[in-house]
């Protein structure tokens, strides 16, 4: 339930965060790549630090940037139950645009290590 | 306690902490109005947003969030404002690649659960998030380092979620047990989850670490999965305390790790270890807002909450003067109400407890609060023994009726007592030997000797005796030679 790998270190942007980060979300980049994104990605958080020469003890941090919360749906179905044939149609479109299934389940490459 | 459970290990402490997840009882799932349902064909409680298609968007779930609340107030937790986060990971169950889950604020903050001996176990946390989809390996025999491929079912996928994070106040098989039976009993009784463990609605993960005793300093923890059962709950904290005792014996470390345990061999094995642990990188979930229930709101839903199981052991013990423990029992049973309405009635609250104990095992059927009352003060006042105050119980539970009616169908009659006395006078008689074996006898021998005693009066009335009377007339006779 909680991060358990080390984060990067605080500061400035390096190339190996960038490395790291872009294995983590299965990215292969090339070295020139790697220095661009490095570069770029500095430049955003310079940005965005931009922020510290504010004064903002006593500030609430937010999340979201509209005043809104408590936003909810009915606990009612908005889908057809199992034999409804429009909401069949649907499930049988996905299993088709898959590139495979079988046995009304999508089939996929084996997948390495157990589920986190 | 079995000895495959027995996790007690001569000078060591073992130390578990549960994380818990539940499937909330809603018609449809935490994010989207798909249906869940348990058993549906595989891919047909699916929608866009369960199926993460691009453009789909989450919408919270308002009865999902009522039942993690009622979680909260149950566990007494804090019930706080909260927000969602993105838990990412690349696995074929979550079909967006991340899982909405509550991070750095979850609905319901620290509490804590009451064991039925009154014990208190700290909760660290409860939080909403969404069940993933579920996985088949084919090939290889089902194992999934050799799979040629997998199968996934995304019909589980969005159910909403309640992860139950317990401290680590847990110190055996038992402790554990005891918990998750009392929690399971918690999740039913507010109407939050079904608790079923076979279906997969409540799923147990299992931190266990051991330190010699008195050391302060807890171990280094493993953290085991694959749990399925109570009774796998036992014995795979009987095994992985086990493990690590012997480790640190032989003069190694306990690695910090997570482990499978595998049911049919009974051990556990290595998942992944701490370098292998995954990075989340959780961040806010821009899609969803934060959730800040009203005071109003949580007092509504604190108004309409059930007697938790707890409560109800309290006002049981409190009415027949017991230990909340020798409560539990009646509770678990369901049978507190009908036990605690007999006893208004005025039925002695020690019988009362013995039959709802020994003789309502399959619940009270037919009977009423009145005829268990009745039967109560017959058999105080004399008029039934405990045996055939048992089959007359047994009559009630099958068939109703009136106890006097019942037990004179039966031709169950009080035996006068000087007729009774009779009997065991003759009795003697008949067996000087036994009976000087009895007066002279040490206390097992004369236990033996009045067991040998009533059996036989039993026998010669057909069970209609009072087998205490017939133990009090040998005690006077004994003493008064």
């Amino acid at each position: 339930m909680e991060p358990e790998a080390e984060m990067p270190t605080p500061g400035r942007i390096t190339r190996d965060d960038v490395a790291y980060v872009a294995r983590l979300a299965r990215l292969n980049l090339t070295d020139a790549e790697l220095e661009g994104f490095t570069g770029q990605l500095a430049d955003v958080l310079d940005h965005v630090a931009d922020i510290e020469a504010l004064a903002l003890d006593g500030v609430v941090p937010t999340s979201h940037p509209l005043p809104l919360s408590n936003v909810f749906r009915a606990d009612e179905p908005a889908v057809g139950s199992d034999d409804d044939a429009d909401h069949r149609l649907f499930c049988e479109e996905v299993l088709a645009a898959a590139p495979a299934f079988e046995e009304s389940r999508f089939r996929v490459p084996p997948v390495l290590g157990e589920a986190p | 306690m079995s000895p495959e459970t027995c996790s007690g290990i001569d000078g060591w402490e073992v130390v578990i902490g549960l994380e818990v997840h539940a499937e909330l009882a809603t018609a449809t799932k935490l994010f989207s109005g798909a249906r869940n349902e348990f058993g549906g064909e595989p891919n047909t409680q699916v929608d866009p947003v369960s199926l993460g298609l691009p453009g789909s968007l989450p919408v919270l779930n308002e009865k999902a969030v009522e039942l993690a609340i009622r979680v909260g107030l149950a566990l007494n937790c804090v019930v706080q404002p909260s927000e969602f986060a993105r838990k990412n990971y690349f696995y074929p169950d979550m079909p967006k690649d991340f899982q909405i889950s509550q991070f750095d604020q979850p609905i319901n903050g620290e509490g804590w659960l009451e064991l039925p001996d009154g014990r208190r176990i700290g909760i660290e946390r409860a939080h909403l998030e969404e069940d993933t989809g579920k996985s088949t390996h084919v090939g290889g025999g089902g194992r999934i380092h050799e799979a040629s491929y997998s199968l996934v079912d995304y019909n589980r996928a969005g159910v909403p979620l309640i992860e139950i994070v317990g401290k680590p106040d847990l110190r055996s098989a038992d402790d554990a047990r005891a918990y998750v039976s009392e929690l399971r009993a918690i999740l039913v009784t507010i109407g939050a989850s079904d608790g079923k463990m076979e279906e997969g609605s409540m799923r147990v993960d299992c931190n266990v670490s051991v330190r010699p005793v008195g050391e302060e300093e807890l171990g280094t923890r493993c953290e085991v999965k694959n749990i399925n059962s109570l009774r796998s709950l036992g014995r795979a904290i009987a095994y992985e305390s086990r493990r690590q005792v012997d480790l640190i014996t032989l003069g190694q470390k306990v690695d910090q790790q997570t482990r499978h345990w595998n049911e049919e061999e009974g051990r556990t094995h290595t998942l992944r270890s701490k370098e292998e642990a995954f990075d989340y990188r959780y961040f806010p979930e821009p899609d969803l807002v934060p959730v800040v229930p009203s005071t109003e709101w949580i007092d509504q839903i604190r108004m309409a909450m059930p007697l938790l199981p707890g409560e109800r052991r309290h006002r049981l013990a409190e009415e027949a003067d017991i230990r909340p423990e020798a409560a539990a029992l009646a509770v678990e049973r369901g049978l507190d109400d009908l036990a605690l309405a007999a006893m208004d009635l005025g039925a002695d609250p020690a019988r009362v407890l013995v039959h709802v104990e020994n003789n309502l095992a399959d619940g009270q059927g037919t009977l009423t609060a009145d005829g268990f009352a009745a039967l109560v003060a017959m058999e105080t006042g004399g008029e039934l023994t405990a045996t055939q105050a048992k089959t007359v119980l047994a009559d009630l539970v099958s068939s109703g009726g009136d106890p006097a009616l019942v037990a004179a169908a039966h031709g169950f009659e009080a035996m006068e007592s000087s007729e009774l006395e009779g009997l065991v006078e003759s009795l003697i008689a008949d067996h000087p030997e036994d009976w000087e074996a009895f007066v002279g006898g040490d206390e097992s021998e004369r236990k033996k000797k009045s067991g040998f005693f009533v059996g036989q009066i039993m026998k010669t009335t057909k069970g209609q005796a009072d087998g205490r009377l017939v133990n009090e007339i040998l005690e006077r006779r004994s003493t008064s030679r």
